[in-house]
């Protein structure tokens, strides 16, 4: 905190001393030249009137030759140190004014305000280091839920487009290597109401020294991670990083669902990604033979899991290092049709365009098209900026690693409840995804289905406590009425229940609740809003639950009485 | 050998000396005491303030304070000076010129902590 004043201090000597030093000379002059009064009596200057006389000419104001008129020496004196004192001056003020400027010490100032902002935050927050793609993304998603956040990135340019970016709520940004623990802790890592911290650099090592450092200086705080190696995923998880993402994986996963359980797949879609894939996508085949171009990380991990599956695989790379020890290989990079036809496309049922080239995957979809129009295709998006092109490419998955990381984490970070539900219903048959699906159809339609749970405690539900209190039961459809009418519903369902620890999967509206349960909901967000209204406003909540709507104040109250 | 330490002992000794030079004499002798003098050593005093700005040590600190106290002395007895030739209707009396002495006294005490400090920073260099 010290360090401007300092910095301003240190700067400021020679500009001062020269000021000093200039005007010591230009008393002293006028000190010792001889002068006359206004009798023509040889007269000499004091200092009283030496400092006088040259406080007012320094600074140009001017007030004339005072006490007497000069002679000509001390008008000769005068003329030097006319111009020796504004070069002075004009030297400690552009100075000044120059380290005002300097982009060192504005940055020392940036950081301080930002730091103090920071300080002052009294309600939860993440600290988000790295605004890239995936950084945008979830900063956006949190600042809709109303949850502040704090933004550190190395690059200047990402934190001018944080300010750019018309957010609802105000997103403190520094530019700072997030790397090094004191900027995380002028970013708030040790603050009280830190929740977590989100390392989404590009960078595996940065995001790594920034993990340890959180669980470090913060071990009750949520650490999340995103890494694009096995080796430093290991090392994450060694000492506790909470969520360890990495986006090959991830995307692996979630394309050998479409292999395995389509609909299951579109379940799992429609509750993790904003925008989700339409009811009838699920009607191409997907089960058989699928070919997966580029056999880098993306390639090898999508093989892992499709190997678990029992799906058939073909694997293409040009490189016949990486092919050694695989059955089912093709030399060669999938652009042209030879290959494809070598790799059977004819009756395959998918291509993967996975190289780290975004041109040569936008060629290989194009070709095995033109070869098996049928073909479900994925394509690999490696740069944001080739967004209008993947957009328009008519493929069926477009797979680009910063929005899926920032899909899982948003997921995450909304509630607790929805991995434990994703996890538990891969359990289920196609029948009972089908049929799930229906009813999310039914309310979202083809608006983003939104997910949220509700806790029954006092501090989330005050009113259902304050039911329970008075003898009332509240059962579970008493949450999903509008408000407003309550014969009519909100946008939403029931998705998972638990009490206890113990589970129930969609349950059913009937459900008595008590306190300390715990309900995952999903539908529309408007539905959210609603909700909270009728968890937190006893009037409502008596309203829907009885049908009257009499007034609670205390006159009202006493007249019953009687 | 540091040409920043060597500018730096200059005044800080430059300033105890002429202090020293302008107290010694009567206490109530203007005679004995040059206004020159003074000024040199108001404004060399100044001066070691200055030289003294963003020292983060501790010793740095207290230099600093130092200096500050030797100024504000050194800029009273200067204004009182000033008082005693242009404004006082008695003129320089013997009491105005004991106080402006025993002012600088006090400064001169202060520039003697001062080149105390700077001697114990010194010793404390062993290189």
């Amino acid at each position: 905190m010290h360090d401007v004043l300092y910095v301003l201090l240190r700067r400021l000597r020679k500009p001062l001393i020269t000021v000093i030093v200039v005007y010591a000379i230009a008393v002293t002059g006028f000190v010792l030249i001889p002068g006359q009064d206004d009798a023509g009596q040889p007269w000499r200057m004091d200092f009283f009137h030496a400092i006088y006389f040259v406080s007012f000419m320094g600074s140009t104001i001017g007030f004339g030759e005072i006490p007497y008129p000069f002679t000509a020496p001390q008008r000769a004196w005068t003329l030097v140190t006319i111009y020796a004192t504004v070069i002075a001056w004009l030297y400690s003020i552009g100075s000044m004014l120059a380290l005002i400027q300097e982009p060192g010490f504005s940055r020392i100032l940036r950081r301080r305000s930002f730091a103090k902002e920071v300080r002052n935050f009294n309600e939860p927050f993440y600290l988000v280091c790295g605004y890239g793609v995936t950084g945008t993304a979830i900063i956006a998603g949190l600042c809709q839920r109303g949850i502040r956040s704090v933004v550190v990135d190395v690059d200047q340019e990402r934190i001018d487009a944080l300010q750019m970016d018309d957010l609802p709520i105000r997103v403190p940004g520094l530019c700072a290597n997030a790397s090094l623990p004191d900027v995380l802790d002028d970013a708030g890592l040790q603050h009280a109401t830190c929740i977590g911290v989100l390392a989404l650099t590009d960078d595996d090592n940065v995001n790594l020294s920034i993990a340890i450092a959180s669980k470090l200086l913060q071990p009750e705080g949520v650490v999340v991670s995103r890494t694009e190696s096995d080796v430093h995923a290991r090392n994450l998880a060694s000492f506790g990083t909470n969520h360890i993402i990495d986006p090959f994986r991830a995307y692996a996963e979630y394309l050998s669902l479409v292999a395995k359980s389509p609909y299951m797949h579109l379940v799992y879609d429609w509750l993790v990604n904003p925008y989700h894939r339409p009811l009838s996508s699920v009607y191409k085949k997907a089960s058989g033979r699928w070919i997966i171009c580029g056999f880098g990380r993306f390639g090898r991990a999508l093989y892992d899991d499709f190997r678990q599956g029992n799906v058939e695989t073909v694997l293409l790379d040009d490189n016949p290092a990486v092919l050694e020890g695989y059955e089912n290989t093709v030399l060669g990079l999938g652009t042209e049709a030879e290959t494809l036809l070598k790799a059977g496309v004819e009756d395959a049922v998918a291509v993967v365009a996975g190289t780290h080239n975004d041109a040569d995957n936008m060629s290989i979809i194009m070709t095995a098209m033109e070869i098996n129009p049928k073909l479900v295709t994925v394509v690999r998006q490696n740069l944001s900026s080739n967004r209008l092109v993947f957009e328009n490419s008519r493929a069926d998955f477009v797979m680009e690693p910063g929005r899926i990381i920032a899909n899982r984490i948003l997921a995450k970070l909304k509630t607790p409840l929805l991995p434990v539900f994703i996890e538990k219903m891969q359990h289920h048959d196609e029948v009972w995804a089908h049929t799930l699906l229906n009813r999310m159809s039914n309310i979202a339609g083809d608006r983003e289905l939104d997910s949220w749970s509700v806790k029954v405690s006092d501090v989330s539900a005050p009113a259902v406590m304050a039911m329970f209190d008075q003898g009332m039961a509240v059962k579970l459809q008493a949450l999903m009425k509008n408000s407003r009418d309550r014969n009519r519903s909100l946008p939403c369902f029931p998705l998972l229940h638990r009490r206890d620890g113990v589970l129930s999967m969609l349950p059913g509206e009937l459900t008595e609740l008590e306190p300390g349960d715990e309900v995952l909901f999903c539908g529309l967000s408007s539905a959210k809003g609603r909700m909270e209204w009728i968890l937190k406003n006893y009037n409502i909540l008596f309203y829907i639950l009885t049908g009257e709507d009499p007034s609670f104040n205390l006159l009202s109250r006493i007249l019953k009485r009687f | 050998m540091n040409r920043e330490k060597v500018i730096f002992a200059f005044f800080i000794v430059l300033a105890l000396t002429l202090n020293f030079g302008f107290f010694l004499g009567g206490f109530d002798e203007i005679a004995h005491h040059n206004v020159y003098e003074l000024f040199a050593a108001t404004i060399v005093s100044m001066i070691c303030t200055v030289l003294k700005f963003g020292d983060r040590t501790h010793i740095g600190a207290l230099m600093l304070a130092t200096s500050l106290v030797a100024d504000l002395q050194l800029v009273v007895a200067a204004m009182m000076w000033g008082y005693g030739v242009q404004m006082s209707v008695d003129g320089m009396t013997p009491e105005l010129v004991s106080s402006i002495v025993s002012l600088s006294g006090g400064a001169l005490l202060a520039n003697v902590v001062s080149v105390v400090l700077l001697m114990v920073e010194t010793i404390m260099v062993r290189r």
